[in-house]
């Protein structure tokens, strides 16, 4: 302070929009900062290591006879299933950490600051699209070590994973809107557990869907999430791209064409 | 966008209102804040400090009323008044999480810094506030002293014309008070015009060149200390009487030496401000005339309360949030 002179606020040449490039450089720090609160916070990363080894190996032994006969070929129908509920289950903590983000004091700072209004929620978008990519890689390395050998090989995981990781950001976008219109982070972590568990758990990724009552299987055909899994499928086993795919990548772009303005309109009317 | 930069002042506020619900938290505030100095907003909590500086650094938008940071419309022309100011809250407003040097970097990413500018600013900053050997260890571990001065680093890190200091000092210890007045005064020699709000008389008294008195939402008084402090006298003068018969004569009394108000808090109690101490001396004599006998009496120097009492008639409420 004694070696700088402060220019004054009059003599200041200054504009009042933030240009499209600033706004990008100001998500990506954002985004930067997100990843440096997960490197502090490790703990954080517990739903995205713990709970796909977990899940997995629960299910696999679990299940893995009564339904397939072997291990073997359960993995081959049980791991997409297990990777789709993970990783979208996982998009439900963009919106509670906004949420909690929201209510700190750190916030009011952000909205001092001449930084697009936008970039908290990119970034924060942005860096979880890393919680995905974890919880996609110890899946299919956990079922790897199980035994699982899908037909189609490195290739076919990858575009599966991919597929996965671009629905479950697509589909972040109404947890951040809940997460910016809601009270308080755990009523947030409460509407997600409400909607997903039963749309993971009513869907093709735990048994065949033959078994189940007429009127489940009209249910489970219709769930999205059950055309995600067959297109992982298809992808892990098959290598192949089928109407399950483009059923997919419809479905979250209509959820980002819809939930995207909302929430970022939601989130400017606080910011 | 140049034909406002004649106006010497820093900020300019007319009757800015905010409401809250059926809560007038701001109502009407007018406030003229010269460039270059230091300007304090004096009330208890809840008067609508917090809320005037939220309007003023756009984070509120106001009901109604205008307000001008260096000329520029605060509503009109939000993004830039953000680049002519830093806001220092009464909490901190860093990531507990990160340490301060992440902190530090991130901000000045944000505004605008490169890569290791902003990390030489964030090595400059710590090293001037005191905090470098804290530097990597995560702001949820500072004590409240450390928290304040990482958080004014923060506000200072693209060097504003104008800092808002919402309770520098509200909650630190006497001796961390004292550093962060240094502080306050090097920012202003520095060029830095600061707008600070406190519920402390002295504080506003030691660093203040003007003062703004806030109640309910309206400034009540505004001026230099020295002329704040002739309106409410300098020093209160606490008399208790022997009986409480008295008291009406002996408010008479103290009214016709001293020239002001007196109010009277219980039976036997009357209390007034003087311009100065001596005055003691005419109103003793006086009541010794009276035959009023004296069981005590004091004379302090004025508490925000009583301030507060001469300024509005009313006391200062407990409890309210700001």
């Amino acid at each position: 302070m004694t070696s700088t002179t402060i220019v004054a606020g009059v003599d200041r040449q200054l504009k009042n929009h933030t240009s499209f490039y600033a706004t990008v450089r100001h998500s990506l720090t954002m985004a930067y900062r997100g990843l440096l609160k997960v490197r502090r916070t490790p703990e954080q990363l517990i739903d995205v290591t713990i709970q796909p080894i977990l899940f997995t190996l629960m299910f696999t032994y679990l299940f893995g006879g009564a339904i397939a006969g072997n291990i073997a070929s359960y993995l081959l129908l049980l791991i997409p299933g297990i990777l789709v509920q993970t990783v979208i289950t996982t998009s439900t903590v963009t919106g509670v950490q906004l949420r909690e983000d929201m209510d700190k004091g750190v916030f009011n700072r952000f909205k001092s600051l001449p930084i697009a209004r936008i970039a908290p929620l990119a970034g924060a978008l942005l860096a979880d699209t890393i919680r995905y990519a974890i919880a996609t890689i110890l899946t299919f390395a956990t079922g790897y070590m199980l035994g699982y050998r899908p037909d189609a090989g490195l290739g076919g995981i990858v575009a599966g994973g991919l597929l996965v990781i671009v629905v479950s950001w697509s589909l972040s976008w109404i947890f951040a809107f809940f997460g910016v219109i809601a009270r308080s982070a755990s009523s947030v972590q409460g509407i997600s557990f409400l909607i997903l568990f039963p749309l993971t758990f009513l869907s093709n990724a735990f048994v065949p869907v033959s078994t189940l009552p007429g009127w489940l299987q009209t249910f489970v055909n219709a769930n999205p999430i059950s055309h995600l899994i067959s297109a992982v499928r298809q992808f892990a086993n098959l290598g192949t791209i089928g109407s399950d795919f483009w059923l997919s990548l419809a479905g979250a772009a209509v959820v980002v064409a819809i939930f995207a303005p909302l929430t970022v309109r939601a989130y400017m009317r606080r910011a | 966008m140049k034909h406002s930069s004649h106006t010497p002042f820093a900020i300019e506020a007319r009757g800015l209102v905010k409401v809250f619900g059926d809560n007038r938290a701001v109502d009407g505030v007018d406030l003229h804040v010269p460039t270059g100095s230091i300007y304090g907003v004096l009330g208890p909590n809840g008067a609508g400090k917090t809320t005037t500086i939220n309007m003023l650094a756009t984070l509120l938008r106001p009901d109604s009323g205008t307000a001008t940071i260096f000329g520029h419309d605060i509503q009109e022309e939000p993004q830039i008044v953000r680049q002519l100011i830093g806001v220092t809250g009464q909490y901190a407003s860093v990531d507990e999480n990160l340490s301060a040097t992440e902190n530090l970097i991130i901000f000045g990413r944000l505004l605008g810094l490169g890569r290791a500018e902003a990390r030489q600013k964030a090595v400059d900053l710590l090293e001037e506030f005191g905090l470098s050997d804290a530097a990597k260890r995560p702001i949820a571990k500072y004590s409240g002293g450390m928290r304040r001065r990482l958080d004014l680093a923060v506000s200072l890190i693209a060097q504003p014309p104008l800092i808002f200091l919402d309770e520098p000092t509200t909650g630190l210890d006497p001796r961390t008070r004292t550093q962060m007045w240094a502080t306050i005064r090097r920012l202003v020699a520095s060029g830095s015009t600061i707008l600070l709000t406190t519920q402390y008389l002295d504080e506003a008294d030691q660093l203040a060149d003007r003062i703004a008195v806030i109640d309910h939402g309206h400034v009540v008084a505004e001026g230099t200390p020295d002329e704040l402090k002739a309106s409410v006298g300098v020093a209160a003068l606490n008399i208790t009487l022997d009986h409480e018969k008295d008291i009406t004569q002996a408010k008479a009394v103290i009214e016709a030496v001293l020239h002001t108000t007196v109010q009277s808090p219980a039976p036997r109690t009357l209390t007034a401000p003087m311009a100065k101490p001596d005055g003691v001396t005419d109103v003793l004599i006086e009541l010794r005339k009276a035959h009023i006998g004296l069981d005590e009496i004091s004379v302090q120097k004025p508490t925000l309360d009583e301030v507060f009492l001469a300024l509005t008639g009313t006391p200062v409420k407990e409890g309210e949030q700001s």
